[in-house]
């Protein structure tokens, strides 16, 4: 056990928990923020995925003793009033179908948008390939990055 | 609009605060016992009230939605209905998860596309019961005749300019006997229904709230992983967990039915601990492989175990008199259901008091089931429905509700049991391996003179659809089944059964049309005219006109009579399940020499449209899930183990994977069905027969990519 001092959401978090203790744990477990999600622990679904100063990374494999002074930034600080426009424009394409997948599809959206500000479809793809959505709502996700990007 | 997730009590005790005190109460689901209710009276529990439509007398509405909300829009679309009959202003509902009460609400199950069907009349009739009652109380005050007044919007109105909003009419409304069979809205009047709703809990969605079963926190809870055997066909021999409970945040390490449970403060905690537990594994059945499946497979299909479903004529004689005989075989895999959310479930049973939270499709059954578990009444029992990620029927099967409460009581302590995205690949309760032989009877002119089919299934009960087409449509007709019971559980798979039956039957029926020289959507109309004029057998489950109706709708759309460019192949499929009908057609064009599934048409008839948002969204996120499946979804077994266990190994259609899809609906004004599952099964069917177009090749045997996969790496 040891305890660790984490940049999260502008804020401040301290949790005691073993070195090897993966960030996604940390955070569900010790820190209440549920929004990052469980849905394979090895780093092929995505839904886990947070920003590590700002990169897209997959927190079930990133063990907290690895993370230092990393900002880290979570579905729940993603925006302050749940109003990115990524978040919009997932309401108003309708994006969910059971919407367990959706913070991890959001949160790699959103570092694709902070490089590229007006991804190609072919670039959506490639960027997005690494999240899973068992319902199938690749296309409304697809056409949501758009709008959330003026296209 | 907004979403709450409370309990019911605090719920009543927010909304009296916010309202000051008065509910309308109506009971969604029977409709002639309907009860106006006063808040106070319902939250200090004096008052036996009934599933709640209220009407706030802060001018918002509050309905519950009884039933699991797994991604199919229920929670959305229920609550939608029942505001168009009321007259309400979509924007001012609140959407409340009713927690289980058997008391109160009929079926509060996700499965079989059966919510929406078995609802929308009950939940119309609420609405409109509310709406007239608040007619009734404007019209007492105003001195009027009620034929004078009518609503818009959550208002009522009389022709002087007089305005009563609901909320100010809740109170009157509520001391007014509930009138019985009153009117519903003409189709042509509704505002709301066949509108593009957006999903009432998205804003929670999209910003991390905690909804889903995973989510559940409570202070003291212990956090609980459970090894099962590693392989199908074996027991618990023996364990030693002197290592793992030594370890930091380990509370105990209990074993119950054959399965060793670690329990713990956390999450990371207990996995770890997992892996220190020693335990010992023992046969105790066959330990199958998926090359014992093979054998059996042929032996069964060979043999005659076979159980008669449906005969029609004599379909010997029919075989014996054929021009031409066309068969063929075709094979489908264990899947596994691998929802986003793993399995989980919350239980903290104490003497007199067991309390259960999390995500299942069938609460009551988890409900009696623990009952009979923990052998006490049913009354002491609660559960509380979260939000579920993802079903796929997995969650028909609450083995891991009993599984938290059985634990529960073990270490007497509220435990959370999670599953591991490992557990749940080799946990078991998979869609079943099918293998199916047809065989076709044709005339000299290319008539359809015979047709059988027999099933043989591993735990599918009866892998066919008898009474489904093309029975009704060929005099000569033997459906068989054959099971083998074996180790590996199976369950309810989306759209169970004909899942792959459906892409099979299509398949093979394309097969039959070449062989009869006949344009395989000309022959498939042909079948449906003889269906609807001379059926043939008693029982038939399909309505051959809204079956030519998709056809027609899908061939137009998809210009399957047109000509097309050299290279553009369509493959046809349409399929009849859970009351909808749904036809396709896959468009395959070849590039660089491979085969690329640019466009899927898909029409649906499923009656009126109640969320076209969501109906959209079911029905394509269905296209690309039977896809997904089709083209790579596999689990195999090496002695009663399964050779995948987490996505690295079990692919799933990923986002550069999708064909785009054109959505067409049946505008018929019918009852609406259910829309989760229909338009999976005949794509597979559609895809196959665009690659045989495409390729020369069928695809009989399913993983797409295992069977022919040298010419298939991907689809796009």
């Amino acid at each position: 056990m040891a305890t660790f001092t984490l940049q999260i959401n502008n804020r401040e978090y301290t949790a005691e928990v073993a070195p090897d203790t993966p960030l996604l744990w940390v955070l569900r477990d010790h820190l209440g923020l549920v929004g990052t999600k469980y849905g394979c622990g090895i780093a092929v679904c995505g839904s886990c995925t947070v920003h590590l100063n700002g990169e897209a990374t997959r927190s079930c494999v990133l063990p907290v003793s690895a993370i230092g002074s990393a900002k880290i930034t979570t579905i729940e600080g993603l925006s302050e009033k749940g109003d990115h426009p990524l978040q919009q424009a997932w309401h108003e394409v309708d994006v969910p179908q059971c919407g367990y997948c959706q913070a991890g599809q959001l949160m790699t959206a959103a570092a694709l948008l902070a490089r590229n500000s007006k991804p190609s479809d072919r670039e959506i793809e490639e960027a997005m390939t690494g999240n899973l959505c068992r319902c199938g709502t690749y296309h409304r996700i697809r056409d949501a990055v758009k709008l959330a990007s003026g296209q | 609009m907004s979403t709450i997730q409370h309990s019911r009590r605090d719920f009543l005790k927010q909304s009296a605060l916010i309202g000051g005190g008065l509910f309308l109460g109506f009971d969604l689901f029977s409709a002639q016992k309907f009860k106006a209710v006063a808040a106070d009276l319902a939250i200090d529990g004096n008052f036996d009230f009934n599933a709640y439509l209220a009407i706030n007398t802060d001018g918002t509405a509050t309905i519950f939605s009884p039933n699991p909300e797994v991604g199919q829009g229920v929670k959305t679309s229920f609550p939608m209905t029942v505001a168009e009959e009321l007259d309400f202003d979509w924007t001012k509902v609140k959407v409340v998860q009713a927690p289980l009460d058997t008391d109160k609400y009929e079926r509060q199950v996700a499965g079989g596309s059966r919510s929406t069907p078995h609802s929308w009349q009950r939940l119309r009739q609420a609405g409109a019961t509310a709406r007239r009652m608040l007619l009734d109380a404007a019209a007492q005050r105003w001195g009027v005749d009620v034929s004078e007044c009518s609503t818009e919007n959550g208002v009522v109105k009389h022709p002087d300019g007089r305005r009563l909003g609901y909320g100010e009419l809740a109170a009157d409304a509520a001391k007014l006997t509930p009138p019985k069979d009153v009117p519903l809205k003409d189709r042509k009047d509704f505002k709301i229904i066949g509108g593009f709703v957006r999903g009432v809990d998205n804003p929670a969605i999209l910003t991390g709230k905690p909804l889903f079963g995973l989510d559940f926190y409570r202070e003291g809870m212990l956090t609980a992983v459970i090894q099962r055997p590693p392989a199908f066909g074996q027991k618990l021999k023996s364990f030693d967990a002197t290592a793992a409970k030594a370890m930091p945040g380990i509370v105990d390490v209990v074993s119950f039915k054959n399965k060793v449970a670690v329990v713990g403060k956390s999450t990371w905690e207990v996995m770890q601990a997992r892996k220190a537990v020693k335990m010992e594994w023992e046969k105790e059945a066959e330990l199958e492989s998926s090359s014992d499946h093979d054998r059996l497979f042929t032996q069964l299909m060979a043999g005659n175990t076979a159980e008669v479903k449906r005969k029609d004529g004599d379909p010997d004689a029919a075989f014996a008199a054929a021009a031409k005989i066309v068969e063929a075989e075709f094979e489908c895999p264990f899947l596994s259901h691998a929802p986003m959310e793993p399995m989980n479930f919350f239980a903290d049973v104490q003497p007199g008091k067991v309390e259960l939270v999390g995500p299942v499709q069938v609460p009551q059954s988890a409900r009696d089931q623990v009952a009979k578990l923990l052998d006490i009444p049913v009354e002491q029992i609660t559960l509380e429905l979260t939000r579920i990620g993802g079903g796929f029927g997995r969650r028909l099967r609450p083995d891991f509700v009993l599984e938290a409460a059985e634990l529960s009581s073990l270490v007497k302590a509220p435990v959370k049991v999670i599953w591991s995205r490992e557990d749940d690949m080799t946990g078991g309760i998979y869609r079943p391996a099918v293998r199916y032989r047809f065989r076709a009877a044709l005339d000299k002119a290319g008539n359809l003179t015979g047709y059988q089919l027999r099933g043989v299934g591993i735990n599918a009960g009866n892998p066919t659809r008898e009474n489904n087409f093309p029975s009704g449509a060929v005099p000569n007709v033997l459906v068989e089944a054959v099971e083998h019971k074996s180790p590996i559980t199976t369950g309810p798979w989306r759209a169970p059964i004909t899942n792959f039956l459906a892409g099979a039957e299509q398949s093979f029926l394309d097969e039959v049309a070449e062989a009869a020289g006949k344009d395989p959507v000309t022959m498939r109309l042909e079948l449906f005219k003889k269906a609807k004029e001379t059926p043939v057998g008693e029982k038939l489950d399909y309505e051959p006109e809204r079956f030519i109706k998709v056809i027609e709708l899908a061939a137009e759309k998809s210009g399957w009579f047109k000509k097309r460019k050299k290279g553009v192949h369509l493959g046809f499929s349409v399929y009849y399940s859970h009351l909808s009908y749904v036809a396709q057609v896959a468009e395959i064009v070849m590039t660089k020499r491979k085969p690329v599934l640019r466009k899927v048409y898909c029409s649906v008839d499923c009656g009126i449209l109640v969320n076209q948002s969501g109906a959209l969204n079911q029905v394509v996120g269905s296209i690309v899930d039977g896809l997904g499946h089709a083209m790579y979804g596999q689990l195999t077994f090496k002695d009663g183990v399964t050779e995948q266990n987490n996505f690295h190994t079990y692919r799933l259609i990923r986002m550069n994977e999708i064909p785009e899809v054109e959505v067409y609906f049946v505008d018929n004004g019918i009852d609406p069905t259910g829309l989760g599952e229909p338009a999976l099964p005949p794509l597979s069917g559609a895809v196959a027969n665009a690659l045989y177009k495409a390729t020369g090749k069928r695809f009989r045997k399913q993983p797409f990519t295992a069977d022919n996969g040298a010419i298939l790496e991907r689809l796009l």
